[in-house]
């Protein structure tokens, strides 16, 4: 997927002007950010298992590379195969290598991020394989040709009525707007995709190391299908997604459904373990696994390893103010909001996405409510860090800093400067009491005004009010 | 009880009644208060945009100005978190300056979580008549868990009602910097909140930090409202209505 973050303003300004989805972000909002409340009520003590989730990924990404090993290990043993891909191309030169060995024509998808990070689709179709996405919300995005703007509801954007004429455009059926009726057509287009296809091609939303399984979970039951009906599985995934024990996914899983959309459990959870053996029902005849690398194993040991332990629930999303306005395509690539606003410029460059780690207030609402406690508002000042250091920050910016840093350091010369602000602002103001704009602060003044100062700063009145007797 | 005021560079230049209010909360509360005059400001538009060097001088000349002093108090929960929570962070363990910083940084508050949790102010001075609602400073509430001490503080006076805002922890959308950068992000923001101020039907909202205040005041007048006052937490419980007279 191509990498548009340094378009941010503009696509926010695009998005805030987009009534409809404006109406979706709000509706959605409301659903998320309640249901995840409800739903952790339910625990008996939230933030211990949130310490203790915390705990297993810290441990996993301490000795990653003993974990994966071990993972792979098991994995084989029990009839799997796994590769290893530094990045995208490689993913490609691997996915597109089974499907030549397979003699692969079609493949089904379950909703895989990792996919959409390496531009999977692409590269599987220029290898002469027809993939169909069989998440809804996946389906539908492939439709309409737009990615996703949300990793847990894909098409978070998209009204119900712009589904119904995407499908009357494309399934040739009469409109029909009713959800249920939306859905049953979907299902009817998609059911003989999933028996015709030579493979099926899931994400992983936990590796587990003790029985080199793939667990994912989904609402739609599609990730079964696409799992075990195909002769061949692919389950494309990032490293950091190993846990050490089922017992540890279990733990994991009494998280992610609630933070993401407010479940005590998804409708699904498979746990994908090895090839299909004699006397098994069904299941893959091959099973592959690909372990992608793309960048995250440098963020091992720095400032900025914390945000491996994310699990995708997208609760950082639903939850921060600025994505709630803007929503994800804003972002300009595959993971949005808070999350993404990291994971974007260290997986995709920093200079790709300078903008990013600056959108945001650092409010923190989105650590408040990570189950797995990143810091994403401290991961996102270090990055402005990382741009400092490198010269990526805007040139006026870095200007006008270091001109007020010689002010603070020099408190009289600073004080003399605010006096004169002091008097200044305030004759300009003049009897209306506010600024409506000033030269050079047109960030400021498109929006808002300023209520004018007293006329003379504080640590000057009180120095007069001291003097006298 | 010796405590050193750091007003904020914000207070100071542009609403030195902030200050003001502060001080006579804390003397109000028994403290012999101290105001350095070499004070600036905490350092946070740098540390924010990541120059991390920068806070770290600013650390240091705040602690020289603040040497001495039992307690810090600061009217404003983003200036203090960046001193007890942030300041810390800037320094290597065995950094002799740092450990100067750490010290005064740890027994430096917000002012209504000192008035109520240090100084122990049984009653405010001022007076407030009507309805009031009260918006969550994001660094207050979620670095120093800055909620129900100024609450605590508002409950004690009498004639006064505060009414809860939908969304009262939600971002006003100023974020310093971030006002300018992203203006229309920060204008949509500030513009669910007035909303949420107005829905409440009071006739003031207050909050503890100054420049959500400038933020929030000025969307308010930009969009026609000269009515709705815009008052810090201190103003109000020192009695801005009538009686701070320092001039
Ligand atoms: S950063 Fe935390 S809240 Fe955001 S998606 Fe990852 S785990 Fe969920």
């Amino acid at each position: 997927m191509e990498v548009k973050a340094v378009e941010f303003v503009r696509k926010a300004h695009e998005a805030l002007h987009n009534p409809r989805l404006q109406e979706a972000l709000r509706r959605t909002e409301a659903k998320f950010v309640q249901g995840r409340r409800e739903a952790l009520r339910h625990l008996e003590d939230p933030d211990a298992v949130r310490r203790h989730a915390t705990a297993i990924r810290d441990t996993v990404l301490r000795q990653l590379d003993a974990w994966l090993i071990h993972f792979e290990r098991q994995a084989q043993a029990r009839g799997a195969t796994v590769h290893w891909a530094e990045d995208g191309r490689e993913v490609a030169r691997i996915l597109t290598d089974i499907a030549r060995r397979h003699g692969v024509r079609k493949a089904v998808k379950s909703k895989s991020m990792v996919s959409e990070e390496v531009g999977l689709n692409a590269a599987l179709e220029a290898a002469g394989v027809q993939v169909v996405e069989t998440d809804l919300g996946e389906y539908i995005l492939q439709l309409a040709e737009e990615p996703p703007s949300h990793i847990v509801a894909p098409v978070l954007h998209k009204t119900r009525d712009e589904i119904a004429d995407l499908f009357a455009r494309h399934h040739g059926r009469p409109r029909k707007t009713d959800t249920a009726a939306l859905t049953r057509e979907a299902r009817e287009f998609l059911r003989p995709h999933f028996l015709s296809a030579d493979m099926g091609i899931s994400g992983a939303n936990f590796l587990v190391a003790e029985t080199g399984s793939v667990l994912i979970v989904t609402n739609e039951g599609n990730g079964r299908l696409a799992t075990t009906l195909p002769r061949v599985h692919v389950a494309i995934t990032g490293i950091e997604k190993v846990v050490p024990t089922l017992e540890d996914a279990a733990t994991l899983l009494r998280l992610l459904p609630r933070s993401a959309t407010g479940q005590d459990i998804t409708n699904y959870v498979s746990l994908l373990t090895g090839t299909k053996q004699a006397g098994d029902a069904d299941g893959p005849e091959h099973f592959h696994i690909i372990l992608l690398d793309n960048g995250r194993s440098r963020l091992l040991g720095s400032e900025l390893e914390p945000i491996l332990r994310c699990i995708r629930c997208g609760a950082c999303m639903n939850h921060c103010p600025v994505y709630q306005s803007v929503g994800g395509h804003a972002y300009g690539w595959v993971y949005p909001g808070p999350m993404g606003s990291i994971l974007t410029p260290l997986l995709a460059g920093l200079e790709r996405a300078t903008p990013l780690p600056n959108a945001s207030t650092l409010c923190g609402r989105c650590a408040e409510v990570c189950p797995v406690n990143i810091p994403l508002a401290d991961l996102l000042r270090e990055l402005r860090h990382v741009q400092q250091v490198r010269g990526l920050r805007p040139r006026l910016e870095t200007l006008s800093l270091r001109l007020w840093r010689a002010l603070v350091l020099r408190p009289r010369l600073y004080h003399a400067v605010m006096g004169m602000a002091a008097w200044l602002l305030t004759r300009l103001a003049g009897a209306r009491g506010r600024l409506c704009r000033l030269p050079g602060a047109a960030g400021w003044f498109a929006h808002r005004d300023l209520p004018a100062p007293a006329g003379e700063t504080f640590l000057a009145a009180w120095a007069r009010r001291r003097g006298k007797p | 009880m010796r405590v050193g005021l750091f007003v904020t560079c914000i207070a100071n230049l542009m609403r030195p009644a902030v200050g003001f209010a502060a001080l006579r909360l804390l003397q109000a509360a028994g403290c012999e208060v101290v105001v350095p005059p070499g004070q600036t400001c905490c350092g946070q538009p740098a540390y924010n945009s990541g120059d991390f060097e920068t806070g770290r001088k600013i650390a240091c000349k705040w602690a020289q100005d603040f040497a001495g002093c039992d307690y810090v108090v600061v009217p404003s929960g983003s200036c203090a978190g960046m001193i007890r929570v942030h300041y810390p962070r800037l320094f290597a363990e065995s950094d002799m300056q740092g450990e100067a910083v750490r010290q005064l940084a740890a027994r430096t508050w917000e002012l209504t979580a000192f008035l109520v949790e240090v100084a122990g102010l049984s009653q405010p001075p001022g007076w407030y008549q009507g309805k009031i609602t009260y918006h969550d400073s994001c660094s207050g509430l979620r670095e120093l868990m800055v909620k129900t001490a100024p609450r605590t503080l508002l409950a004690r006076m009498p004639g006064l009602v505060l009414e809860e805002m939908d969304g009262c922890e939600t971002c006003c959308g100023f974020g310093g910097t971030f006002a300018v950068k992203f203006g229309e992000i920060s204008s949509h923001l500030a513009d669910n909140k007035c909303a949420a101020i107005h829905a409440t039907g009071a006739q003031a909202v207050v909050a503890g930090d100054l420049g959500c205040l400038l933020h929030i005041e000025g969307r308010l007048r930009r969009l026609g409202d000269t009515t709705t006052q815009v008052l810090h937490v201190a103003e109000v419980l020192a009695g801005r209505q009538g009686e701070v007279a320092w001039k």
